[in-house]
C-alpha cells in the first residue's frame, strides 16, 4: 500500500480543508502517509501531489529537508539519543556507544530483523532529565545502561505496544473542527475584509485599529 | 540568596493532576480571561493590558509582544497569528511542558492575542519530535470546539476564529520566524531575509502575521485577568513578570523553574537548593551557557548577576531561550564547543555560504584538534572562519548570513577559546608530540601510507 487508503484520503481532504491554502498541509501529509507505510514511499508523494495540486518534484523537495522523513523503511522502532550539550555532560555520548553495542549496529543502522533503528539526534527538549532519548517520539528520560537494556527487552516483547506505537504515528488524537462550529476558512484573498469583532466593547467615540 | 515569594504564573497548574483537561482548567480559573475580554474589552484594549505589561518575548529574543502586535500596518486584511512551538534550542526545556501540562492556558493565551490583533486565522506550529504535545493540544482543540471557545461566535459575541494545529518534522532552523512561516507554507524551512520580510509586514502568504513563542501567549490569559500593571510589578525594571529557566549539566537537581523575572541571580538559580542544588559532588564551577546554545559562555564572575535582559546583554551574552547549561571543572573546553559548533553545522539550513560552508569547517577542525591532530595554525584559521560568518566576532553579533544561526555558531568558539586557550593548546601540542614520535617512519614510509 502506498496511495492513501479511503480512511486516510478522508483525514488527508480533512487537513487540507484547515489551511487556507492547500500546500500547507504538505508536513502533515507527509506524517500521515509515514503513518500508513513505516516510511515516505514514491506512491505517496504522487498522490500529495495531486490531492494539493503540485508537482511530486515539490513534494519530495518539501520532504528532503525534514529529518522525521525517512525515504526508506526503517525500524519498528526509531531509537533516538540526544548527544547535545546536557546530555553529553551527564553521559550521552556513553549512551549513544552503550546503544551501539547493545543493538550491534552504528548511528543510523537498523538490525537485520528490521525491529530497531538507532540514531544520534539533536536537543529533544528534556535537557534537566538527560541522558535520554526517544523511541518512536516517545521520551524515555535519565537514561542508564541497565534502563536502556530493559526497554529494548520490553519493546521486543510487545511490553510497551500501548505506550508506544510502531514508527510513523505521532499524535493519537487528531484534531477535529466540527463543521458547525467552524468560523470558516477561506482561501486568503477571501479574508481580506477587516474582522467583524474589531470595535467590539468600544466606548461610543472610541476609534482605532489595534 | 533573594529567593522572592513571587506568584508562580504559567506552571501554577503543572502540579494539579489532570491539568491538561478542560475541566480541570475551567476549575482553576480558565477560560475566564476570555470572557472578561469579550464581555467588556475591545481589541484594543486587550492590546493595552499586554503593552502595560511590559511582556517581553519568550522564544529568545526578548521583543516586547505588545510593540510587536502594534507593527501589523492599519487596514491591511487578513492578518494571521503564528504560534512557535519549535522549541529545540539545545539546553530549553519549558514550551513542550506549557503544552503538555497547559495546553489550554495556550489556547486562551492565542484567543485572546488574535481577537487583539484581529486575526483571520490561528496555527499553533509544534515541533514534529514532539507526539504527547500534539496529542495534548489537539485534545484540548476539539474540547474548547466542543465548549463554544473557539469557532463561529465565540460565547455568543461577534468573535470568530479557527485555531488549527499544525506541526514540523525534524529542523531547528524551523524555529526561526521566517523559517518556520515558509514550513507552515509547505515549503523547506529556510530563512527570507529581513528586510522586507519582517512577518508583521509580510509574513504568512506575505499577509502581515504575528509570530509569538508558546511561553510568551501563555502568560496573556493571566494577565488580561489581573492587568498588565500588576504583572509589571513583578520583576525588574526591564524584564518584567516571571520566567522559566531550565537548569541542566552538571548541577544536583536540574530542573525547569519559574522565577521572578530580573531579579533572581544566576548564583541563586544554579546554587540555591529550591533551584539548581549547587555543582554536582561539590565541584568548582568551569562555566556555563546563560540562555542556550547561541548564548556566549559565562564565568564564576558573572554568578551575582540578575538574570534580567538589559543586564545580561551589557554583560556580553544573552537569556536567550531561559536555558541556563552548566558545566564543572571536569569538562574539556574544547569537547564542549565542538558539541555546540556541530549542532549549528548539523543544523545549518544550507541556504547562505558563510554558515553552510564556515560551520562545517569549524567543526571539522575542531574535531581534528579534540581527536589530536591539531595544528598550531588551527586557532588562527577557526578565528578566521568565524570571522567571516560574523564579522569582528563581537556581542552583539555582525552577520554575513540571512539568519543568527550562523553567528550563534560562533559564539561557544569565542567563549571557549577566549577563556580556556590553553586547552587548546594542550590538545595541538598532543598532535605535534604524535608527529615527533612518528617523523623516523614516515620518513621511510610508503606512498599514502600512514604510520
Ligand atoms: C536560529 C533560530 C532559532 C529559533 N528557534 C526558536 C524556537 O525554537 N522557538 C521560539 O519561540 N523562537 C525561536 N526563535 C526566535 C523566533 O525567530 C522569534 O523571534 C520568536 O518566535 C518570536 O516570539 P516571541 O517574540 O514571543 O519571543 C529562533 C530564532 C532563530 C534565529
Ligand atoms: S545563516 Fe545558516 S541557517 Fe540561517 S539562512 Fe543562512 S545557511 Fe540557513
Ligand atoms: S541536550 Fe539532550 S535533550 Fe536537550
Amino acid at each position: 500500500m502506498a496511495r492513501f487508503s479511503p480512511e486516510h484520503l478522508e483525514t488527508a481532504r480533512e487537513i487540507i480543508a484547515r489551511y487556507p491554502r492547500p500546500k500547507s498541509a504538505l508536513i502533515p501529509l507527509l506524517h500521515l502517509a509515514q503513518e500508513q507505510d513505516g516510511y515516505v514511499t514514491d506512491d505517496a508523494m504522487r498522490h500529495i501531489a495531486e490531492l494539493v495540486g503540485v508537482t511530486p518534484a515539490e513534494v519530495l523537495g518539501t520532504c528532503s529537508f525534514y529529518e522525521m522523513f525517512k525515504l526508506h523503511p526503517v525500524g519498528t522502532y526509531l531509537v533516538n539519543v540526544c548527544t547535545n550539550i546536557s546530555c553529553m555532560l551527564c553521559g550521552g555520548e556513553e549512551l549513544l556507544a552503550h546503544a551501539s553495542e547493545r543493538l550491534g549496529v552504528a548511528p543510523g543502522g537498523t538490525t537485520p530483523d528490521g525491529r530497531f533503528t538507532l540514531e544520534e539526534v539533536e536537543c529533544i527538549a528534556a535537557c534537566t532529565e538527560a541522558p535520554c532519548l526517544q523511541v518512536n517520539y516517545r521520551y524515555v528520560t535519565n537514561v542508564t545502561n541497565d534502563d536502556f537494556d530493559r526497554l529494548i527487552d520490553d519493546l521486543a516483547a510487545g511490553k510497551l505496544d500501548h505506550e508506544v506505537p510502531p514508527h510513523g504515528t505521532l499524535a493519537r488524537v487528531r484534531q477535529h473542527i466540527p463543521a458547525d462550529r467552524t468560523a470558516g476558512i477561506v482561501p486568503v484573498a477571501e479574508a481580506a475584509v477587516e474582522p467583524a469583532w474589531m470595535h467590539a466593547n468600544e466606548a461610543p467615540g472610541a476609534g482605532g485599529d489595534a | 540568596m533573594t529567593i522572592t515569594d513571587a506568584p508562580k504564573i504559567i506552571t501554577r497548574r503543572f502540579d494539579t493532576p489532570d491539568s491538561h483537561t478542560i475541566t480541570r482548567y475551567e476549575e482553576t480559573g480558565g477560560y475566564q480571561a476570555l470572557r472578561t475580554a469579550l464581555g467588556s474589552m475591545s481589541p484594543a484594549q486587550v492590546a493595552a493590558q499586554v503593552k502595560d505589561a511590559s511582556l517581553l518575548g519568550r522564544g529568545g529574543a526578548g521583543f516586547p509582544a505588545g510593540v510587536k502586535w502594534g507593527f501589523c500596518p492599519p487596514g491591511v486584511w487578513p492578518r494571521y497569528l503564528v504560534v512557535n512551538g519549535d522549541e529545540s534550542e539545545p539546553g530549553t526545556y519549558k514550551d513542550r511542558l506549557l503544552m503538555e501540562r497547559d495546553p489550554h492556558q495556550l489556547i486562551e493565551g492565542v484567543l485572546l492575542a488574535s481577537y487583539a490583533i484581529g486575526a483571520a486565522q490561528a496555527f499553533i506550529y509544534i515541533r514534529g519530535e514532539m507526539a504527547l504535545a500534539q496529542e495534548r493540544v489537539a485534545k484540548a482543540l476539539n474540547e474548547a470546539y466542543a465548549k463554544g471557545y473557539i469557532g463561529k461566535n465565540i460565547l455568543g459575541s461577534d468573535y470568530s476564529i479557527d485555531v488549527v494545529m499544525a506541526w514540523g518534522a525534524g529542523a531547528y532552523i524551523v524555529g526561526e520566524e521566517t523559517a518556520l512561516i515558509e514550513s507552515l507554507e509547505g515549503n523547506r524551512g529556510m530563512p527570507r531575509l529581513k528586510p522586507p520580510f519582517f512577518p508583521a509586514a509580510k509574513g504568512l502568504y506575505m499577509q502581515p502575521t504575528v509570530v509569538n513563542n508558546v511561553e510568551t501567549l501563555s502568560n496573556i490569559p493571566w494577565i488580561v485577568s489581573n492587568g498588565g500593571e500588576t504583572f509589571a510589578e513583578l520583576g525588574a525594571e526591564g524584564s518584567k513578570g516571571t520566567r522559566i529557566f531550565a537548569v541542566s549539566g552538571h548541577v544536583k537537581n536540574p530542573g525547569v523553574f519559574e522565577v521572578e523575572y530580573g531579579v533572581t541571580t544566576f548564583r541563586d538559580i544554579i546554587y540555591a537548593p529550591v533551584y539548581g542544588g549547587g555543582i554536582r559532588s561539590d565541584r568548582a564551577l568551569k562555566c556555563f551557557i546563560p540562555g542556550g546554545a547561541s548564548a556566549p559562555w559565562f564565568y564564576e564572575e558573572h554568578l551575582d548577576l540578575p538574570l534580567e535582559k538589559a543586564t545580561v546583554d551589557k554583560a556580553g551574552s544573552m537569556l536567550g531561550s531561559g536555558a541556563i547549561v552548566v558545566m564543572d571543572d571536569t569538562t574539556d573546553a574544547v569537547a564542549a564547543c565542538l558539541s555546540v559548533v556541530k549542532f549549528f553545522s548539523h543544523e545549518s539550513c544550507g541556504k547562505c555560504t558563510p554558515c553552510r560552508e564556515g560551520t562545517n569547517w569549524l567543526e571539522k577542525i575542531l574535531r581534528r584538534i579534540l581527536d589530536g591532530y591539531g595544528r598550531p595554525s588551527d586557532l588562527d584559521l577557526l578565528m578566521d572562519v568565524a570571522d567571516n560568518i560574523s564579522p569582528g566576532i563581537a556581542w552583539p553579533p555582525k552577520q554575513t548570513t540571512i539568519c543568527p544561526l550562523g553567528p550563534s555558531a560562533v559564539s561557544p568558539l569565542a567563549s571557549a577559546l577566549g577563556r580556556f586557550r590553553p586547552e587548546f593548546e594542550a590538545h595541538i601540542a598532543r598532535a605535534a608530540r604524535a608527529e615527533a614520535a612518528s617523523a623516523p617512519a614516515q620518513a621511510v614510509g610508503l606512498p599514502g601510507g600512514v604510520a
